[in-house]
């Protein structure tokens, strides 16, 4: 295929949509789904065709919108219309009232319009627009031409420039500069060089990556093959945990029309480049995220970190240099190329450019998938994206970056979401959960639940975080049951800076977060458990004050 | 062979490296003791027991020593209350992971664990003790596998992986419920792959992989990888 | 001056660390000048005496009445030194909290098992607690001097410098095992 052809499939594509009036689509990513997508979308197709409308309305797929807590979603084009919990019975009579009587269906309706209001959609610029399993639908909003331009028109050093203007910080959550990142990659010699794009998504309550991939899965690998391109790789691999089928599924497919359109495999878009991609499954390890470890299973090996430096750029897949970028990062990319760097860099705030995404969970109105500006303050997310705590409840803390993220208060909630901010707080970006938690749940439990998490998927390899998590949670655990003792406090502070400090990779680095967090803005209720027997929640089963004297 | 070209301060004094070298070598060669565990000269560096990470200039995260390659002008800690500090709590941590009974072990009196208790006066453990029980192998006619003083260093592991070329051992299983595994995790007497060379037992820093009936003392062979290492150069 | 009160206890140990005591052979009798021995189980006391200034516990606490029995002696001393591994870490005396229902294991193989006669478990003794703990899971200890036996230098050592005013430093010279 020739650059050229790229913009001709555009066209065609543009005027196929052209040729219908109304487009219904229907989201079928893995929140809607379990909802009964699959048949709300064949209750649409029949209902039109049972109207004798297939000439003026088509019917597709779409991925995610991000508002999950309404599920099954639908769409309809013009004007972009959100239908919310629609059932398949509801499907005729949608039809009928939206596209032959032109009449919305009020009922039905999305209403809250902050939801969106305060969002700002990059990475998920094509969820709830395209037609995932199509990769014209996605050439059709301008797929690859940030490829084609790469190739035709740019070096590999002035995409890496490009990339290094937009400010663009890696997404997995450490936030490392993806320009920076890239050029340690082209400048090392050793050949053959790989990328890997981590969806390795493992924290409870966060599905950012799996949106992405199912909802515009082309995005990943075009900015795959961008970075491969800007790095003389020419074998990348998608490293994709196997908790994803549906992701899977869809990326497989998007790897095949890509190979067939010519967009990667050998002679991309007529050019010299070759570049092939593989998907590669995780084993149910959460740990196989860390980029190091990921590089263990790729190789066939145990998942498990290994000491840097080495740093992958220099020696990675197999002692030769890789790039490993998130999926997240790499999406941006496309947008990057064709829009220039300069444009990125005026999105967010000056040290953190660009938008992120975030699973917006726990006690909040509007749970969803979100993406925002960097910059946002944590308050506009829970209150005005989120809604708030719903009714009658009152706000505790907000648990931001996933499991080994920090829990802040109430007081802290005007803290702009940036890297530097969140880890001076004392929580990460991480992988991007936000997790909301009200006067119903006790601080202690919550961090409990969490360092549970980082103790049962820690790998076993460094001693701190495999011997000393187990410690912490047992701590927790007498706290909790009213056998606690100031002194373990003391002891549980002092192991969380041992295991923050001299863990070897960054699980075992941040998995003492909600402890050190909580410890910090929570103190009291702590000492609550210990000195009063007393679980400000209600939740914890705390024995009688005689009897633990005793 | 590379010259030592390599300039940089280790606890303030200035030490000259081979740019090979990690922070470790430089610092034994030099005279300055960095506590280790998991490393044993002749294996490839593991970097999992911590205790020998140190502090360098510029950088704000702990570098395990024995995997931190030297560069010019680098400044290093190796020895300061917070990393001490950090040292004590990890002594604590192995003791109390397992049952560590050193009046009844094999080991006692040729135990690096227990040496590093003692050098740095770990004298209690501040945490409680596991006493969970692991299985005892001691199928084998000659070695005795107990997972119960295992600290998983994975010492054995790579001896036999990287001298003796085989690979029987491995690790299963993850975080605290690791343990080392005998070919597919069978009893040792069933193993095809283990050719019964003992390398296991002459590393084991602890009294994890012993030889029956014998004191650790009399097999144990901490620089047999590095004699094997040397030898296979010449 | 009037003499240093010491104590000596015997829990659920082997006696040996009280061997290791009576080791220090003639420096004894320079301790002697020093201290008084108002409790030990080698000093016909019934009961724990009140305002004890050190007291030595070998042993790990392994029933009820040893439980009791450490709590008072915590109310009623200074200085309260683990003495041994037993003391320091539960040593042999724990292994049994490896076993699932210890306390049951432990009685069978020693009351049922291992005897030819009257096969039973015993009555008239003190329970035994799930758990055989360290002394510092259950008081608060002031000093820890681990060794199985700690030797009997080490033991001069220690008491002497806590006699003299100064916290014993350890690294480098005890030994657990």
């Amino acid at each position: 295929m020739k650059p050229e052809e790229i913009q001709k499939i555009a066209e065609i594509e543009h005027d196929m949509r052209m040729a219908y009036k109304y487009r219904i689509k229907v989201c079928c990513s893995s929140g809607c789904i379990p909802f009964g997508a699959q048949k709300l979308l064949k209750a649409f197709e029949d209902a039109v065709k049972e109207l004798g409308l297939q000439n003026v309305c088509k019917v597709a797929r779409t991925g995610c919108v991000g508002t999950c807590s309404v599920a099954p979603v639908v769409l309809i084009d013009p004007g972009n219309h959100l239908y919310q919990n629609v059932k398949p019975e509801d499907a005729k009579r949608i039809v009928q009232e939206h596209v032959v009587n032109g009449r919305i269906l009020e009922e039905f309706v999305y209403k809250n319009e902050a939801y969106f209001s305060k969002q700002y959609r990059l990475v998920l610029r094509n969820a709830g627009k395209i037609d995932p399993l199509r990769i014209e639908d996605y050439i059709s909003v301008g797929g690859y031409s940030a490829l084609a331009k790469a190739l035709t028109q740019m070096t590999p050093e002035q995409v890496i420039y490009e990339v290094t203007v937009s400010g663009l910080r890696g997404r997995g959550g450490a936030g490392f500069p993806t320009g920076q990142k890239w050029n340690f990659v082209a400048k090392s010699t050793a050949k053959p060089k790989y990328v890997v794009a981590n969806l390795d998504e493992g924290d409870p309550g966060v599905f950012a990556n799996r949106t992405l991939a199912e909802a515009d899965p082309h995005a990943i690998i075009e900015g795959m093959t961008i970075a491969a391109y800007a790095v003389g790789a020419e074998k990348g691999y998608i490293y994709i945990r196997s908790e994803y089928p549906l992701a899977i599924q869809t990326l497989k497919k998007a790897i095949e029309q890509a190979k067939s359109y010519g967009l990667i495999g050998d002679n991309i878009l007529g050019s010299t480049f070759n570049f092939d991609i593989e998907l590669r499954l995780g084993a149910g390890a959460f740990v196989a995220g860390e980029e190091t470890a990921i590089l263990s299973s790729i190789e066939g090996l145990r998942a498990t970190p290994r000491p840097r430096p080495p740093y992958p750029a220099v020696s990675g897949l197999w002692g030769k240099p890789t790039l490993i970028n998130n999926v997240e990062t790499l999406a941006n990319v496309p947008l990057i190329i064709l829009n220039g760097g300069a444009w990125f860099s005026k999105i967010g705030t000056p040290k953190c450019t660009g938008t992120k995404c975030f699973s917006l969970t726990g006690k909040v109105r509007n749970p969803g998938l979100i993406e925002v500006p960097m910059g946002i303050t944590l308050k506009e997310v829970v209150y005005e994206i989120g809604g708030g705590v719903p009714e009658g409840r009152k706000f505790k803390a907000v648990l931001v970056g996933g499991p080994s993220g920090g829990c802040l208060p109430e007081s802290m909630l005007s803290l702009p979401i940036d890297y530097e901010s969140l880890t001076q707080a004392g929580a990460i970006m991480g992988s991007g959960g936000i997790v909301v938690i009200d006067d119903e749940s006790c601080i202690v439990d919550t961090a409990r639940f969490f360092i549970d998490f980082c103790m049962d998927e820690s790998c076993g390899k460094c001693v701190p975080c495999r011997a000393g998590l187990p410690k912490v949670r047992e701590i927790l655990d007498k706290i909790m049951v009213g056998e606690g003792t100031e002194e373990d406090l003391k002891v549980l502070e002092e192991l969380s800076y041992l295991i923050k400090d001299a863990s070897l990779c960054g699980l075992g680095q941040t998995a003492p977060n909600p402890v050190l967090t909580t410890l910090n803005y929570f103190k009291k209720e702590y000492l609550s458990h210990i000195l009063d027997g007393k679980c400000p929640a209600g939740k914890c089963n705390i024995k009688r004050m005689e009897v633990v004297k005793k | 062979m590379s010259e030592r070209t390599v300039k940089l301060v280790i606890d303030g004094r200035e030490v000259f490296a081979k740019p090979t070298d990690t922070i470790l070598k430089a610092a034994k060669d030099n005279g300055i003791y960095i506590p280790t565990l998991c490393y044993l000269e002749g294996l490839t560096a593991y970097g999992g027991c911590r205790l020998c990470v140190v502090e360098v200039k510029g950088n704000p995260k702990l570098m395990t020593s024995c995997t931190t390659p030297v560069s010019n002008n680098m400044e290093v800690i190796t020895n300061s209350p917070r990393l001490n500090k950090y040292r004590k709590q990890i002594i604590e941590l192995l003791l109390a992971e397992r049952t560590h009974t050193c009046s009844v072990c094999v080991a006692n009196g040729s135990c690096e664990l227990q040496e590093l208790a003692t050098r740095f006066g770990v004298d209690h453990t501040s945490v409680s003790r596991n006493w969970k029980r692991f299985e005892i192998d001691m199928t084998h006619e000659r070695f005795v596998l107990d997972h119960n003083r295992c600290i998983l260093c994975t010492r054995c592991i790579r001896v036999c992986d990287e001298i003796e070329g085989v690979h029987v051992l491995d690790v299963k299983r993850r975080g605290k419920d690791s343990s080392i595994v005998i070919d597919l995790d069978e009893p040792w007497a069933a193993s095809y792959s283990c050719t019964s060379c003992g390398k296991c037992s002459a590393v084991c820093p602890v009294g994890a992989i012993y030889v029956k009936l014998k004191p650790l003392s009399e097999t144990k062979k901490k620089e047999l990888p590095e004699f094997v290492v040397e030898r296979r150069r010449r | 001056m009037a003499k240093v009160k010491v104590a000596t206890v015997w829990l659920s140990g082997c006696s040996g660390c009280h061997m290791s005591f009576l080791d220090q052979d003639e420096k004894i009798i320079e301790l002697a000048e020093k201290i008084e021995l108002v409790y030990s189980p080698i000093v016909d006391i019934k009961d724990f005496p009140e305002n004890v200034d050190i007291t030595f516990v070998e042993g790990a606490v392994a029933n009820e009445e040893q439980l009791h029995q450490l709590k008072t002696i915590r109310e009623r001393t200074k200085l309260l030194i683990a003495f041994g591994d037993c003391a320091v870490t539960g040593n042999v005396v724990a292994l049994r909290n490896m076993f699932q229902d210890s306390v049951k294991e432990v009685l069978e193989r020693a009351y049922v098992e291992n005897v030819d006669h009257s096969k039973q478990y015993p009555t008239q003794v003190p329970k035994l607690l799930e758990n055989a703990h360290p002394l510092h899971e259950v008081v608060k200890v002031d000093f820890y001097l681990p060794g199985c036996p700690p030797s009997a230098e080490l033991i001069n050592y220690v008491l002497n410098e806590i006699l003299d005013g100064r916290k014993p430093s350890l690294e480098g010279r005890f030994k657990f095992g």
